[in-house]
């Protein structure tokens, strides 16, 4: 993995430091050319990993990079997903075994147990999870998928309930199916690494909130710098500036004194930010890793 | 260690379950849904003991707290049940359609020493209890005006077959959006004394409401006006908000901040300043132990768990809180039935010295 990843939430009004701010980038990307702009300056500064979620906006961006691939050398994207917000207003609607319906066959076995009121036990999970990646992944047909993530919601989600082989089923469908790395996002990255270790999924690329205030790291910021330290599997940090708590400079110096951190997804709107922030991670990196 | 059962597992239902299985002092009981598929894949897939009947679940597993996510009509019996079983109650919002129910369920809870919550996380989020804290101190002055909103894109279209699309089974904008910034406001200022020009209707939905609007006032208090729509795609996801003005300055406060605006009469809060002061999410928010959806979701759990070992009797969100809530929504009601639709005719104001400063 390259050591920045672009992610996605500036584009689509995401952000969670203030509501203002998140209508004027949803304002200001609206037409998805201004998108484009953006991705072509990260990718002038060597930032060629898109990290995004599987919105249909997206779906926009891939068809770009397809019809224009001659621009796009070594330009990869790594999906996540799912877009959540889909199928929580298909639940909203239909339900939840309503919304799963919608979304899977409306003929095969999965369909007839779920009418029937019997589960397949572990055979449902790998029915629903794979219909599910294949259905997200259509977007990105003809592009480069290294690491395909399971979005936060969904990994804590199972994690919480404990439906842990859902994360075994999710890694194996995407190295069989897309010869890709699977990777999970998460908000408690300490728990995740427990269940990942239970169910088989060796060295996993794990993706959650490493920042200096130790903002959205449940399990506690010590628990965090202990797993860097201390566990076997392939950091990204996110959130490492908190939402824009924590000055540049600091927070990346910070997350870049840390072991075993193999990547950083950073969002930015304009060349010159992605410019300082690739300069700062240069820099910063560097000097953490150059044996003193 | 607390022994939780839960019914309902749809969008609430599962979300509670997620975060209170891994909470380090509690075990989770049995589960209860009347999907027979839902249960019996989650119980084949977690070990946990799954139920399709409520009242079997309760006296197979006997526990000793229950968390009810169930459609907003079959709160008040199920609550009613668990507190008969001698349980303490977590349950969702609302926690009745029918507030008369609501009030005798917080008596009878009171009656029988069992902690009672319902689930208003916005109670939870680090920026509203900032504006509470602030209000309290009175760093606006004599608070004269609050406009209360919630804005979301639930329902874009006249479909939808789940209850959430019934106002019969408490579907609808009333209860499922209006009722937070409601429940804002009671915390806030107490129990309108006036509810009035309430409109309630449909945008989208055929059996239900997707907008309600009101103006609230307060003897000796503020005016307050309600303005919610969950019928707004310009919003990504739900948001509420609430904007306070005072003689002393004005408050804003959603999910993410808290943006303070501070006349200059010597008297700011300790870390505020004349002119405008912003407190972001960052700073307000407390970690939790386990996050899935928002601190809040989880907090507001986390202190039900608490509440049961503490014995604490006068909780955030009780349920009497949470009748008066339901009694507000009442008034909405009333109120909507009795306006009027406009005509030409314009009506003479009225003037009342009740609310009279």
């Amino acid at each position: 993995m390259d050591k920045l990843l672009f992610g996605d939430n500036q584009f689509f009004g995401v952000n969670h430091m203030s509501e203002e701010k998140a209508r004027m980038q949803a304002i200001r990307f609206q037409d998805i050319r201004a998108v484009f702009d953006v991705l072509d300056a990260a990718y002038a500064e060597g930032i060629k990993t898109f990290m995004c979620t599987t919105h249909d906006r997206v779906a926009e961006i891939c068809e770009h990079v397809r019809t224009n691939s001659q621009n796009y050398s070594g330009f990869q994207f790594y999906p996540c997903m799912p877009y959540a917000h889909k199928y929580a207003n298909a639940a909203t609607e239909d339900g939840m075994i309503g919304a799963i319906r919608r979304f899977t066959p409306q003929t095969g076995l999965l369909n007839a147990a779920i009418r029937g009121g019997v589960s397949l036990a572990t055979k449902d999970i790998e029915g629903i999870t794979t219909l599910l990646i294949d259905a997200e992944m259509t977007m990105f047909h003809g592009l480069i998928t290294p690491v395909i993530f399971l979005q936060n919601v969904v990994t804590d989600l199972l994690l919480g309930l404990g439906l842990k082989r859902a994360f075994r089923t999710f890694a194996d469908h995407v190295r069989d199916r897309y010869q890709a790395e699977p990777g999970f996002i998460t908000m408690n990255l300490p728990m995740l690494l427990d269940a990942l270790e239970e169910v088989g999924v060796e060295n996993p690329i794990v993706s959650s909130s490493i920042n200096k205030i130790g903002f959205r790291m449940s399990g506690g910021i010590e628990a965090y710098e202990r797993a860097l330290r201390e566990r076997r599997f392939r950091a990204v940090a996110m959130s490492v500036f908190a939402s824009g708590a924590i000055p540049a400079k600091e927070a990346l110096s910070w997350v870049c004194s840390h072991p075993n951190i193999e990547s950083i997804v950073f969002g930015a709107s304009s060349r010159s930010n992605i410019r300082s922030t690739r300069q700062l991670v240069d820099d910063y990196w560097h000097k953490s890793r150059t044996p003193r | 260690m607390v022994r939780i059962a839960i019914v309902g597992l749809g969008k609430m239902g599962l979300s509670h379950l997620s975060m209170i299985r891994v909470h380090p002092d509690v075990q989770v009981a049995g589960i209860c849904d009347t999907s027979k598929y839902l249960v019996d894949m989650l119980g084949k897939n977690t070990g946990l003991t799954a139920f399709t009947d409520f009242e079997t679940m309760l006296q197979k597993v006997n526990p000793d707290a229950v968390i009810i996510a169930t459609p907003s009509r079959f709160h008040a019996d199920q609550v009613r049940t668990a507190i008969e079983h001698g349980q303490h109650v977590f349950c969702e919002k609302p926690l009745s359609l029918n507030y008369l129910d609501a009030v005798s369920l917080a008596s009878l809870a009171e009656r029988k020493g069992l902690t009672n919550q319902v689930g208003y996380h916005y109670r939870f989020v680090g920026a509203f209890q900032e504006v509470k804290r602030l209000l309290e101190q009175g760093a606006i002055g004599t608070v004269n005006h609050v406009l209360a909103e919630a804005y979301g894109p639930v329902v874009l279209r006249p479909k939808g077959t789940s209850w959430r699309t019934h106002k019969e089974e408490g579907g609808g904008c009333l209860y499922d959006y209006a009722a937070h910034p409601v429940n804002l406001l009671n915390w806030y200022f107490g129990m309108p004394d006036q509810v009035s020009g309430a409109v309630i209707d449909s945008v989208f939905s055929k059996d239900t409401d997707d907008e309600v609007y009101g103006t609230f006032r307060y003897v000796n208090g503020p005016s307050a006006q309600l303005s919610v729509n969950w019928s707004d795609e310009s919003c990504r996801k739900m948001t509420v908000k609430i904007t306070a003005w005072g003689t002393a300055g004005r408050i804003y406060a959603d999910r993410q901040e808290c943006q303070v605006y501070l006349r200059d009469t010597g008297h700011a809060p300790s870390g505020y300043v004349k002119g405008w002061n912003i407190r972001y999410t960052t700073e307000l928010t407390k970690p939790v132990w386990f996050y899935l959806r928002g601190e809040e979701y989880s907090a507001q759990l986390d202190y039900f768990v608490r509440c049961i070992g503490s014995n604490e009797s006068t909780n955030i969100n009780s349920f009497a809180s949470a009748a008066e809530t339901d009694r507000v929504l009442a008034m909405l009601l009333s109120d909507a039935q009795q306006e009027t639709a406009p005509t030409e005719s314009t009506r003479e104001p009225v003037k009342s010295a009740l609310f009279r400063r």
